[in-house]
């Protein structure tokens, strides 16, 4: 069964043990500590884990893309708000009439516009699982539609890249209008509860996280599955030389666009799992800005590895949150300066550092196992 | 016979259906043929008249001067060029002329370029087990499974291009002359039943050049090869029958003394070829 291959690989079941070991630690220090202990975790610090989670999760959609098929794509930020704008949906519908207005069905930027009825895209979202199956439908027909577009011209390289972030630029924009019906430029926010859950409770909060570490362990698990699948090593020769692999027989437009809208569909999840945390959606998500900070956390972390991008998520959301609170302005140089850096001095990005001491040593243990 | 009787008929499965082996019939001769085949561009005559015939397990050198049609005729052969006039069939059976190129492909006619291009961030075992024939749609790819019988196929062109001991390697740090054995060897992978190997000993070392000729040799009689190169020591050495081409048609033809010693063949291009050296 190709979704079992990645268990075989050690590099996987280390990544899941870490993985598992660190999200049980959060929830232990987190439930058993009392307040004043200096190991307990924080309530606070529990929602930012699982926001770097999310992130992590984000990063790992981009680097399958990115390292495996060569599309740097710079708007993925765009199928992560995607997602997060379907769950904001279904928590504003599980507001009902606990709203400013207290209008039963209408959210209340709604009543704000004076709107009648609701429109009629926003029908269904009161079902969890409706909403939950449009946090995958809606960034998965959206890159479905673009890549095939896209990929069917052949449209490669630095175009692709302009290209999608001229689409994330373009739905920000069209977002911030309030007659969208997406709530304008304050976006979705003041929910209450998730599948009956109260989301200001601090056992909603613990699970949102554990469900993102799963989240993160089973998109893991699936992009590792199509790595190490034919379809990965397909995927691979299409970026080193995408003519000769379509002379071997393959259709790399199809290929690029199946790989392309699994990882939006996981883009998505990761983007719904995070609005619940935060507490708010807007089109600040749908920035450029943002979609490049992700590629940036995945060239930090080192690409066409996933788990280099899980590294470089965390690390620099954790610089990021750390930075922004003791200078605020110097962050975007500071992550200027990070890029920099990464390209210049790390061009295999922090994983690439792990693979080489771990060959280094891997070569002194032979050397001296014969004297 | 019409199409309706064809399908009524139910001794024999339907073409699409049947397993993907080359139906090329040889039974009633030459594996290629060409008669009268002529293409001009822009008035200049690249193939002129040309009359070629190859015979199936056969190993044949193309040589020729520079701008003689030997790029051309393999351009023609494998459907990416259109002859003006003349025929060129495939087996007895199939007219080459009405098929596009991945039709030919398919049909067993394989064609190495003279700048090998191999997949190198993969290793000689994936960069083989990618070119295999195989059901090439996303999702078979994505739950293809490594089978015993490709893995066998995968060894036994790993061990007649002698790139056994290298399989693991990334492709990326092979030699020039590894990198056109596992191109060969990815030809190979297609069971083809032409192979068309445009300059293969250009850049390569005096061994290299030797297993390159094992390697050619060997590769005959299970498969008819067409070799076109400029290298005449080379050709020396594994040639039997050797085509001269000049101007778009054949010149001369024979064994390698036959051919060098046509006072035609020396005045165009063997005698050139010797006072420059």
């Amino acid at each position: 069964m190709w979704l079992s291959r990645p268990f075989n690989e050690r590099s996987t079941r280390l990544f899941l043990l870490i993985l598992v070991l660190a999200v049980t630690l959060v929830t232990i220090l987190h439930l058993a500590l009392p307040p004043e202990n200096p190991l307990y975790v924080s309530g606070y610090t529990v929602g930012l884990l699982g926001k770097y989670l999310c992130y992590a999760l984000l990063a790992v959609a981009v680097d399958l893309v990115w390292g495996y098929l060569g599309i740097l794509s710079l708007g993925h930020g765009a199928f992560f708000a995607l997602g997060g704008y379907a769950m904001g949906m279904y928590l504003m519908r599980q507001i009902g009439d606990r709203g400013t207005y207290g209008d039963p069905v209408l959210p209340d930027f709604m009543v704000f516009l004076n709107w009648e009825s609701l429109p009629w895209y926003w029908h269904g979202f009161d079902m969890a699982w409706f909403a939950f199956l449009m946090v995958l439908l809606a960034p998965g027909a959206l890159a479905l539609v673009f890549g095939y577009l896209a990929f069917r011209s052949r449209v490669t390289g630095v175009y692709l890249s302009i290209i999608t972030q001229a689409m994330t630029f373009a739905l920000m924009l069209a977002f911030f209008r309030n007659e969208m019906g997406f709530g304008g430029n304050n976006g979705l926010t003041d929910f209450y509860d998730i599948l009956g859950f109260d989301l200001r409770s601090g056992a909603t909060r613990l699970g949102l996280f554990i469900a993102s570490g799963v989240a993160l362990a089973l998109g893991y698990v699936l992009c590792r599955a199509i790595v190490a699948s034919k379809l990965g090593r397909v995927c691979v020769a299409s970026r080193d030389a995408e003519a000769r692999t379509r002379f071997l027989g393959y259709r790399v437009e199809r290929v690029q666009l199946f790989v392309f809208v699994v990882s939006a569909m996981l883009a998505g999840v990761a983007g719904a799992l995070y609005v619940p945390q935060v507490g708010i959606i807007n089109p600040s998500e749908f920035e450029p800005l943002f979609s490049i900070e992700i590629v940036v956390w995945v060239a930090l972390g080192g690409r066409a590895t996933l788990y280099g991008a899980v590294i470089g998520a965390i690390l620099v959301n954790y610089a990021k949150t750390v930075f922004t609170g003791v200078m605020p302005d110097a962050w975007l140089f500071a992550l200027g300066g990070l890029f920099v850096v990464s390209t210049v001095l790390l061009p295999k990005g922090i994983a690439g550092v792990l693979a080489y001491r771990r060959k280094q040593r891997n070569e002194s243990d032979t050397t001296e196992v014969p004297a | 016979m019409n199409l309706w009787q064809s399908m009524a008929r139910r001794d024999r499965v339907f073409e699409f259906l049947a397993p993907a082996i080359s139906p090329v019939d040889v039974r009633h001769g030459p594996i290629l043929y060409m008669e009268d085949v002529t293409v001009s561009f822009d008035g200049f005559r690249a193939i002129d008249n040309l009359n070629l015939t190859i015979d199936d397990g056969e190993l044949r050198c193309i040589i020729g001067p520079n701008g003689a049609g030997k790029t051309t005729m393999m351009d023609i052969i494998t459907g990416k060029t259109r002859p003006d006039t003349g025929d060129v069939w495939f087996g007895s059976r199939h007219d080459l002329l009405t098929m596009n190129e991945p039709e030919i492909a398919s049909l067993g006619i394989g064609r190495k370029f003279q700048k090998p291009t191999v997949f190198e961030a993969l290793t000689v075992f994936e960069n083989l087990e990618l070119a295999m024939t195989a059901d090439k749609r996303v999702i078979p790819t994505l739950t293809a499974r490594l089978t015993g019988d490709v893995r066998d196929r995968i060894e036994e062109v790993l061990t007649m291009i002698q790139l056994a001991d290298q399989q693991a390697q990334p492709a990326g740090i092979l030699s020039h002359g590894q990198k056109q054995w596992l191109e060969i060897g990815m030809l190979l992978m297609q069971r083809p039943r032409l192979l068309l190997v445009d300059e293969p000993v250009a850049g390569m070392t005096e061994q290299e050049m030797e297993r390159t000729a094992e390697l050619l040799t060997s590769l005959a009689g299970k498969q008819s090869v067409v070799v076109v190169e400029h290298d005449m020591g080379f050709v020396r050495s594994i040639a039997r029958t050797v085509t001269v081409l000049h101007q778009g048609s054949v010149l001369a033809e024979g064994s390698m003394d036959q051919v060098q010693s046509d006072p035609r063949v020396i005045e165009v291009y063997l005698g050139e070829s010797e006072e420059a050296a």
